[in-house]
């Protein structure tokens, strides 16, 4: 057999079994993430089936699938809802993120990872995944609810601390100086102010630029210019994933609705590849060492979500309920706890446990949240009930 | 009524307000233009008893439904005090032969002395059509003139 028809059978394979997986997902009301991570695991170094030779193709189109996943993600906000969203859930953002990047940086720097590592974790149990957060919400028929406001304002805030946090991160793995660092730091803070302001102001220009009625045209353009700014940003050290973030936030209004229906699917299919190549980079026999840690930090940090939710709604005046549903939607980690684990292996300046490490715990949480959402209402309401006499909700009995 | 408007980033925006008992009504209007019904449980008005998914057909009619009768009993009130004129609404059903032809192609004036005061689409009233409206199915004709003239309209808008 020839090299182009063995690579196209691999791809055709792995391509064929994450659609087995994602089916197999769907029927338990699972996200796909766990699966394509566990599918990577499967075919990597030390897995039962090793692949070598579409590693050039998969290593690429996994970069691909990182930039398109936070170009959706700014597809997703307009940069007048970050704003609002920034104003109104800061407090709880801040809260949000000293609560569960301290998990992270505690385990890191006891396991001795240094702080660079820790910083890793730190953003790795800090972020929660707005993919699942979102499908779950709409899952379980929460859109309506008075608590779902606090919970996207608090997604919001997270996206954008991303967007400085990405920079830093950058900076600190490519070893730079404390200056260098604070240097990648005011860049990075200088270029978002500035498309901030270009997408309130002159959004419709860029949405011009890239918008087309024909829909080959538009599909082209929207992911040449998405690449082009990853590229750039990349150059210029701010991390390609931010870059494709804000140019997602400066295109707004039609256009961007029209970019998220049609990268939808591309998005899926290299976030899939991109997913499975961290699995494949992962040693499975890694993972049971880890794999205590991965348990300790998840109760932690779940414990932790629950609080920031909890606390963020009862600012907003929600009830008991309402503030357990809002901290366990929160629950969920995945794709950019992924993205981050990814960035940091991929400059080898943090030890390969920690890549263990992160895909131990993404399996749990991806698991783990979507379950919390489920199980909170009838489990906070049997604890109640338990204990009516106990400062009853100030909204409740209406 | 004070309708709350709240966005909801990434998903669309979410209008609703209370009902006297305390309860929420309201809708979640999508960005891809579906609309949720949503109504919030009686004893934790923080969640929603039901998000119903309505499509833009379903959310019109139902905007009729709770619109019209409202402006029926108004234009009965007004006309209580002249015996034998009645106000009736007349649906332009799906199977009528005038859909999407105007108000002008009806003759109902003419033909029995019937005035069409308004017409009530998507829950919105468009008072005194002039004769090129043009009728489409799910309107609601809200109709002023005597019981035999209301029920030879009602046979003209079903059967021509």
């Amino acid at each position: 057999m020839d090299h182009t028809a063995l690579e196209l059978i691999e791809l055709g394979a792995v391509f064929f079994g994450l659609g087995l997986l994602g089916r197999l997902a769907g029927r338990i009301g699972l996200s796909p993430i766990p699966l394509y991570l566990l599918g990577g695991l499967c075919f990597g170094s030390g897995g039962f089936f090793p692949l070598g030779d579409i590693g050039e193709f998969t290593s690429l189109a996994s970069e691909v699938g990182v930039v398109l996943l936070l170009l959706l993600l700014g597809l997703e906000y307009s940069a007048a809802e970050l704003i609002t969203g920034l104003k109104r859930s800061w407090m709880g953002g801040v809260l949000d993120i000293v609560l569960n990047a301290a998990p992270g940086v505690a385990v890191a720097l006891i396991l001795g990872w240094g702080p660079v590592g820790a910083m890793v974790m730190g953003g790795v149990t800090y972020i929660s995944s707005s993919g699942i957060v979102a499908k779950v919400l709409s899952d379980l028929g929460r859109l309506g609810n008075r608590e779902t406001p606090v919970v996207l304002s608090i997604l919001v805030f997270e996206d954008l601390v991303m967007a400085v946090y990405l920079p830093i991160l950058t900076a600190l793995l490519v070893g730079v100086t404390f200056f260098g660092g604070l240097e990648a730091v005011a860049i990075s803070l200088a270029v978002i102010a500035v498309v901030l302001v270009v997408a309130l102001r002159y959004g419709r220009f860029v949405s011009m630029v890239v918008d087309s009625p024909d829909r080959e045209v538009f599909l082209l353009k929207v992911l040449g210019a998405a690449l082009l700014v990853a590229g750039l940003a990349s150059a210029l050290q701010v991390s390609a994933a931010v870059g494709a973030f804000l140019l997602g936030i400066a295109i707004s209004g039609s256009t961007a609705h029209n970019a998220t229906r049609l990268l939808e699917p591309l998005r899926d299919l290299f976030a899939a590849v991109f997913f499975v190549v961290f699995g494949l980079n992962t040693d499975p026999r890694s993972i049971p060492p880890v794999l205590g840690w991965a348990v300790v930090l998840a109760v932690a940090t779940a414990l932790t979500k629950l609080g920031t939710g909890w606390w963020a709604a009862r600012r907003q005046g929600i009830g008991r309920l309402g503030r357990a549903r809002a901290g366990a939607a929160l629950v969920a980690r995945g794709e950019f706890s992924i993205v981050i684990a990814g960035l940091a292996v991929s400059y080898a300046a943090v030890p390969a446990e920690l890549s263990a490490l992160a895909t131990a715990y993404v399996l749990i949480m991806a698991i783990l949240g979507p379950i919390a959402a489920k199980f909170v209402e009838p489990v906070a309401r049997a604890l109640q009930f338990r204990r009516p006499s106990i400062e009853p909700s100030p909204s409740a009995g209406q | 009524m004070n309708v709350e408007v709240t966005p909801l980033p990434g998903i669309g925006v979410r209008k609703d307000f209370a009902l006297r008992n305390g309860r929420r009504i309201g809708v979640v209007t999508h960005r891809d233009g579906t609309t949720d019904l949503i109504l919030s449980k009686s004893d934790d008005p923080d969640a929603c008893l039901a998000e119903l998914p309505l499509t833009s057909d379903e959310a019109s009619t139902l905007a009729n439904l709770l619109g019209a009768p409202q402006l029926v009993a108004q234009l009965n009130e007004e006309h209580k005090d002249l015996p034998g004129i009645h106000t009736r609404q007349i649906p332009v059903r799906t199977d009528s032969p005038f859909d999407g032809r105007t108000l002008g192609d009806t003759a109902l004036r003419t033909r029995t002395s019937v005035s069409v005061v308004a017409v009530m689409r998507a829950g919105q009233a468009h008072p005194s059509p002039t004769p090129d409206f043009t009728l489409t199915a799910g309107d609601l004709l809200v109709t002023v003139g005597t019981s035999e003239g209301l029920d030879n309209a009602v046979k003209i808008l079903t059967h021509g």
